[in-house]
């Protein structure tokens, strides 16, 4: 992992003493609402339907045991609702019939942040004191500005990398971090990064999508996109660029922001991301990026060029830990004697760069819990499993569970045992159960509909893991309303939560992508029919699952079937599980 | 480093100091190569910013200092708060005018605040 250096250190603990300066404003009156607004949500300040929500930033996804075990303190101490807050909160959500609101925990979020939703406001200048200790803070975690960077949650340990990006994902942290010109863009920018041939970094979906490939002369580079985001127009990012050579890749983004700084729209918020500005001028916005880049490397002295003084020396943080690991590759243990253990290793287990080694998952969709959450005590939990069997390390990965990413081969078994005792072994990655949800209607105060009673329902009915494996790789993806926190656009099947008449109603996607190999080409779902009741919702599902089930050819992924067939079979049969037309929405 | 303020700082019932410049005021929308050859008849740009959050005049002060080299009066105007004062600062502004009513008090220490930045900025050049 990068180790902050005693700059980046003082950097964050400098930047907790301002936010508590401008919190202390805020609260005696010499800095209005609107001026503290953007302040604290820069910070990772929320205010959510119930209580404030504080989004940690874990930049590329990558946390230390030590950051694991302050997340955990933090959910245990601070993410404790005022008595009068929580009674007020869990008899509304119980009018929707939301019987029991989580508190003492945290949330993984799809851009691998972190996520507490009960901190009071007269506690956060004290949590981010606390969260700068181990290096962590809320930096541009909101806010129309750059975003926290994300990236592939194998980073420098998939087999199929080309080359790391976590030093460039570092490099670029620091650019974006505080940039004096790029603070007030027109509206939120994310950045996502990968080394690796798959996209596991849901590239194409971002502002910028970067992805480090080699050329024909075996340089390396970036092949840039840009344009890409979800919410009401989703798109596809366009190619900038086949490859740029690494060490133009900040130049290159200034000009990108710049451009998109002077010229993107300001009059509407839902027409004020990257993507509408380049759809509206196609070429000429990639004109003028290549002009303003080609002045800022001809004209400003290419300022921002990465030397290979300073890649080596970011570099330096991430070298492979000492692990000792033993020669032999096998556990002594027979998966076939422990079927519960095989497929876990055939479900959460992943081949590393390091034949010894191995990248485990531990899976935070289970019952009880909502997909992504994890108590204090789980994140004690993973962060004693990090220190025991993977150097100290954890990766919050793209869909919301955790990585353990230097595990030695012959640990597998005891792992497993320990992580099955906390209850995130659930042997479900990439399955049905899997699946992607927002915090919806119970904690956010944009959502239309609930989206955990649908993930739920969907947890219940779906146990069985036999059922789960005849089902297969599918992506679930579901949101609580078009900001689309919860993907619900990439999914297989995407589910969106919409509000008419005051009620909570559903609509259905199909075919989505995320850009990743097993998906195929990143693009939109399209929607099946007027939208469902939350109570149709796990029937209509299932009846997409029977269609898929009876029409498949051998081995046949659900995304392929649906490929194939069209969707018109799925349709009538989602619309045969409807229990009441009449009141369709 | 910014350890050391450079930018002056005009309350709003002062921002009529300096009555003898020659002033030309850049909408935030407009091009600032439109400048460019009447630099040596200007002795102050102002930006304005119409709301604190609108953030095109960043890009523009940018582009005035560093790729056209403006080397005069760089004033910001408009909805200016404290909070912006020091990225003001960083992005090339030589002044700024405080929106009516912003007392400049608190203004100091944000200044002091941080003993240096991720980014190369023009006011450490």
């Amino acid at each position: 992992m990068y180790q902050y250096t005693e700059f980046d250190k003082s950097f964050v603990r400098s930047r907790a003493s301002q936010f508590r300066d401008q919190l202390e404003r805020w609260q005696d009156g010499r800095l209005s609402e609107d001026a503290f607004r953007p302040l604290r949500l820069q910070n990772g300040w929320y205010v959510q339907r119930h209580a404030p929500m504080l989004r940690v930033a874990v930049p590329y996804g990558e946390l230390s045991s030590a950051q694991l075990r302050m997340l955990a303190r933090i959910a245990r101490e601070y993410d404790n609702p005022d008595p009068e807050v929580y009674r007020a909160a869990s008899e509304a959500q119980r009018k929707l019939g939301t019987e029991r609101l989580p508190t003492h925990c945290a949330h993984f979020t799809t851009r691998t942040n972190v996520q507490f939703n009960w901190i009071p406001l007269d506690k956060s200048a004290d949590v981010m004191d606390l969260l700068a200790t181990v290096d962590m803070h809320g930096i541009q975690t909101s806010g129309n500005c750059i975003r926290n960077i994300s990236c592939d949650e194998r980073a420098g340990v998939a087999p199929d990398e080309v080359a790391d990006p976590r030093p460039f994902a570092e490099i670029m942290r620091q650019w974006t971090t505080l940039h004096p010109e790029f603070a007030f863009l027109p509206r939120k920018f994310k950045i996502a990064i990968t080394g690796a041939s798959e996209d596991r970094a849901a590239t194409a979906w971002h502002d910028v999508g970067l992805q480090l490939v080699r050329n024909d002369s075996g340089e390396l580079g970036f092949r840039v996109s840009a344009g890409g985001g979800m919410g009401r127009t989703p798109v596809i990012a366009t190619l900038m660029r086949e490859f740029l050579p690494w060490r133009h890749i900040m130049n290159y983004i200034e000009a990108i922001v710049r451009v998109y700084n002077r010229y993107g729209r300001r009059d509407n918020k839902y027409k004020a991301r990257i993507k509408i500005l380049m759809k509206a001028e196609g070429q000429r916005y990639i004109d003028d990026v290549d002009e303003e880049f080609r002045q800022i490397v001809e004209h400003d002295g290419a300022p921002h060029l990465i030397s290979q003084t300073e890649l080596d020396r970011v570099s330096a943080s991430f070298v492979p830990p000492a692990l000792n690991a033993p020669l032999t590759t096998f556990d002594d243990i027979d998966p076939d004697a422990h079927p519960l253990f095989a497929r876990w290793l055939q479900r959460n287990v992943a081949r590393h760069k390091d034949p010894a080694l191995r990248i485990v998952t531990l899976s935070f969709k289970r019952l009880l819990q909502a997909p992504g959450d994890a108590s204090a005590d789980q994140l004690d939990i993973v962060a004693n499993l990090a220190d025991r069997f993977s150097a100290g390390e954890a990766r919050v990965t793209h869909t919301q569970n955790v990585v353990l990413p230097w595990v030695r081969a012959n640990e597998l078994f005891a792992l497993w045992q320990a992580a099955r005792e906390a209850g995130l072994a659930s042997a479900n990655v990439q399955l049905l159960t899997d699946m992607i949800a927002c915090p919806g209607g119970d904690f956010c105060a944009l959502a239309n509909a609930r989206s955990l009673p649908i993930a739920q329902a969907i947890t219940e009915r779906y146990e069985d893991l036999d059922e789960l494996d005849d089902i297969g790789e599918i992506d679930l993806h579901i949101s609580g309303c078009i900001n689309s926190c919860g993907h619900h656009h990439s999914g297989h099947i995407g589910v969106l939560g919409v509000d008419k008449d005051g009620r909570e109603w559903y609509q259905l996607t199909l075919g989505g992508s995320d850009g990743s190999a097993a998906s195929g080409t990143a693009q939109p779902g399209k929607v099946i029919g007027p939208s469902f009741s939350a109570a149709e919702v796990p029937d209509v599902i299932e009846a997409i699952l029977t269609t898929y089930r009876d029409t498949r050819e051998r081995h046949e992924r659900f995304i392929d079937t649906v490929r194939r067939v069209g969707l018109e079979p799925f349709k009538a049969a989602a619309h045969a599980a409807r229990t009441n037309d009449e009141e369709t929405a | 480093m910014n350890d050391i303020r450079r930018m002056r700082i005009l309350a709003h019932q002062d921002r009529d100091a300096d009555t003898n410049e020659r002033v030309a005021i850049l909408a935030n929308d407009d091009d600032p190569r439109s400048l460019k050859d009447r630099f040596a008849e200007i002795d102050r740009i102002e930006l304005h910013f119409p709301h604190f959050t609108d953030g095109r005049a960043y890009s523009q002060a940018y582009l005035l200092r560093r790729r056209l080299g403006f080397e005069g009066d760089l004033r910001a105007t408009g909805d200016v708060l404290i909070d912006q004062l020091v990225q003001m600062e960083r992005t090339g502004f030589s002044s700024a005018v405080l929106k009516e009513g912003v007392d400049i008090t608190d203004a100091e220490r944000q200044f002091a605040r941080f003993a240096g930045y991720y980014q190369g900025d023009l006011a450490s050049n």
